[in-house]
């Protein structure tokens, strides 16, 4: 293992966002380590989607920068940062509604596929072979996921919980390393939040693929995650374990109001 | 003798409009359809490929007419690129507005500059004759039968191009922008690249059509034939055939150009005399209240409505 695949795989260093007279971030600092799954949780407004959204090049920060794999990628924009290897999914699901279950997976694995369109047109040699071999990849995930049977319904139809599954297939057709989840169960029921929970917990698992994700269900974050990060006002207020995390001075008073005993 | 008549007439007022609207159509629906960039410009587009296509056969009259169709196509393509630009900032309605621009000055810009037409007073273009492997394929001496298959060997090639893209990767790409362009861009999808192509292909096909619009169809043309209403006309056949669907552009076109055809002959077969300007009237307004009917009955188009039919055959007469 080199010295530079030992780093973090995600360094955001002092960053700070703004909109007009609003500091959705300011001065932010977070590491993500290869492997692990972290969770970023904080009260509403506290300014997780906005992280999300800076690290997949959606928002740039006028103030501090982003490293992946020990490369500065501050301005990228969202198609560079796909490039990169990071993959995510929506807090209100942004699927491909129109295009069948299996075609929104395809299409998450658009970065594995290239060629001229000249040799598309003729669905000859080169297309033909990457259109079956990037298949073969994303029924696995089919498998994986266990949605054999909507393979062919067209995404718009089927039901949120379902949809959120799809969303999640279609960031792990791209392979990525760092895989971001917006609130991944938000919505969800308790059995559905289950499924949910075991499948990024198997992402990890068999494929180590490296999870940052927003969630506000507690008791999911407490038992999925290796590190928790909290952000209120747009500032890191915690990080560390969750056990430890759980007990915070500050992160209480976030969520419970200063008042508490 | 009657009978080679009808076929003459089937020919030309029938099916070589279908097979070359069917073309126009494929290209608007590779635009509109896949890509979701509302386009009102399929009139200028084509008559950029019927211009071109008539200064290149002019210029070079040693070139094979296909090679001139196919350059006219590349030339459309390019013009198509140019007015795709815009698309990067502006969408939906937006947009229609800004390719109406591209359609009120392609044509402006060819009754303008006479260069356009090799200086003809008329201000019209004419299809010379040319032969593909022997055959006189244009020209006054082209035979509707003649014109026919050529028209059909062209569409066919076509649409099976478009399939071919639109399965894979490039029309993916295409349908994620159309359907959600955030989400498209975290994948990877780079807009602009991925919009300009849908621009350029369907301007090609739309090219392609106005050569052949020209040259086996109407024989001579003035801007006029490529006016706004052209671009409505394709945009209906899009909508009706339905979007994001090759079949469904070959459906619409079939639409379009049949069922006035079959309005004209119902009061004949019922025995109605009515007067020939009334008629016209009822054709009209029957014609307007059927695109409305069908927009409401099935907004996904005809194509939807064939694959429902296809579906329910294959079950019948089983209920599930």
């Amino acid at each position: 293992m080199t010295a530079e695949a030992a780093g973090p795989l995600l360094e955001v260093e002092g960053v700070s966002v703004r909109f007009g007279a609003l500091l959705a971030l300011s001065g932010v600092s977070l590491n993500v380590q290869r492997g692990e799954i972290l969770a970023i949780i904080g009260p509403n407004g506290a300014g997780k989607t906005t992280l999300l959204n800076v690290i997949s090049g959606f928002y740039h920060p006028y103030e501090g920068r982003i490293l992946f794999e020990g490369r500065d990628r501050t301005r990228l924009s969202p198609p560079d940062v796909a490039e990169l290897g990071v993959a995510r999914t929506f807090q209100n699901v942004a699927l491909f509604k129109g295009m069948s279950v299996l075609d929104n997976l395809m299409t998450g694995r658009l970065l594995k596929m290239g060629g001229h369109f000249l040799l598309d047109a003729i669905w000859w040699g080169p297309a033909r072979r990457q259109e079956l071999a990037n298949r073969a990849f994303v029924e696995r995930v089919i498998d994986f996921l266990e949605i054999q049977s909507i393979r062919k319904t067209p995404a718009g139809k089927l039901p949120y919980g379902l949809q959120k599954r799809v969303e999640l297939g279609r960031a792990l057709a791209a392979e990525p390393k760092l895989l971001l989840l917006d609130e991944p169960m938000a919505g969800m029921n308790v059995e559905e939040k289950e499924d949910m929970s075991r499948f990024i917990l198997d992402v990890n698992g068999e494929f180590g693929t490296t999870i940052a994700l927003i969630e506000h269900d507690m008791g999911v974050v407490m038992d999925i995650s290796d590190r928790v990060a909290v952000l209120d006002y747009g500032r890191k207020i915690a990080d560390g374990p969750p056990e430890h995390v759980r007990k915070d001075a500050a992160v209480l008073d976030a969520y419970l109001g200063a008042g508490h005993d | 003798m009657i009978y080679r008549e009808a076929g003459q007439y089937w020919l030309q007022a029938v099916l070589i409009p279908f097979l070359i609207y069917s073309m126009a159509a494929i290209g608007l629906n590779l635009l509109t359809g896949y890509a979701g960039q509302l386009s009102l410009g399929t009139g200028g587009f084509m008559a950029v490929g019927g211009y071109a296509a008539f200064k290149l056969t002019t210029a070079f009259p040693w070139l094979n007419i296909v090679v001139v169709f196919a350059l006219a196509g590349v030339i459309a393509a390019l013009v198509g690129l140019v007015f795709g630009v815009p698309s990067l900032r502006i969408k939906g309605f937006y947009l229609a507005v800004a390719t109406l621009a591209a359609q009120f000055f392609l044509i402006w810009l060819f009754n303008k500059v006479a260069w356009f037409t090799n200086y003809a007073s008329s201000g019209t273009i004419t299809a010379p004759p040319r032969t593909v492997a022997g055959v006189m394929v244009t020209g006054p001496l082209a035979t509707a039968g003649a014109r026919y298959v050529a028209a059909l060997g062209l569409v066919m090639l076509g649409a099976l191009v478009a399939k071919n893209l639109v399965r894979g990767r490039i029309g993916r790409s295409w349908m994620a922008i159309r359907d959600r362009d955030i989400a498209a861009e975290i994948i990877g999808v780079r807009p602009l690249r991925t919009k300009l192509l849908a621009f350029g292909i369907s301007s090609f096909y739309c090219g392609v059509a106005g050569a052949e619009y020209v040259f086996l169809y109407l024989g001579s043309a003035e801007t006029l034939a490529f006016d706004i209403g052209l671009s409505f006309l394709v945009l209906f056949m899009v909508i009706i055939g339905g979007l994001g669907s090759i079949l469904g552009s070959f459906l619409g076109a079939a639409f379009i150009v049949l069922v006035p055809i079959f309005l004209t002959n119902v009061p004949h077969m019922l025995h109605l005399p009515l007067p020939v300007a009334l008629q016209k009237q009822i054709e009209l307004m029957v014609f307007g209240g059927l695109i409305i009917f069908f927009l409401i009955v099935e907004p996904h188009g005809l194509a939807r409505l064939w694959q429902i039919a296809k579906e329910k055959l294959r079950l019948w007469p089983f209920p599930h």
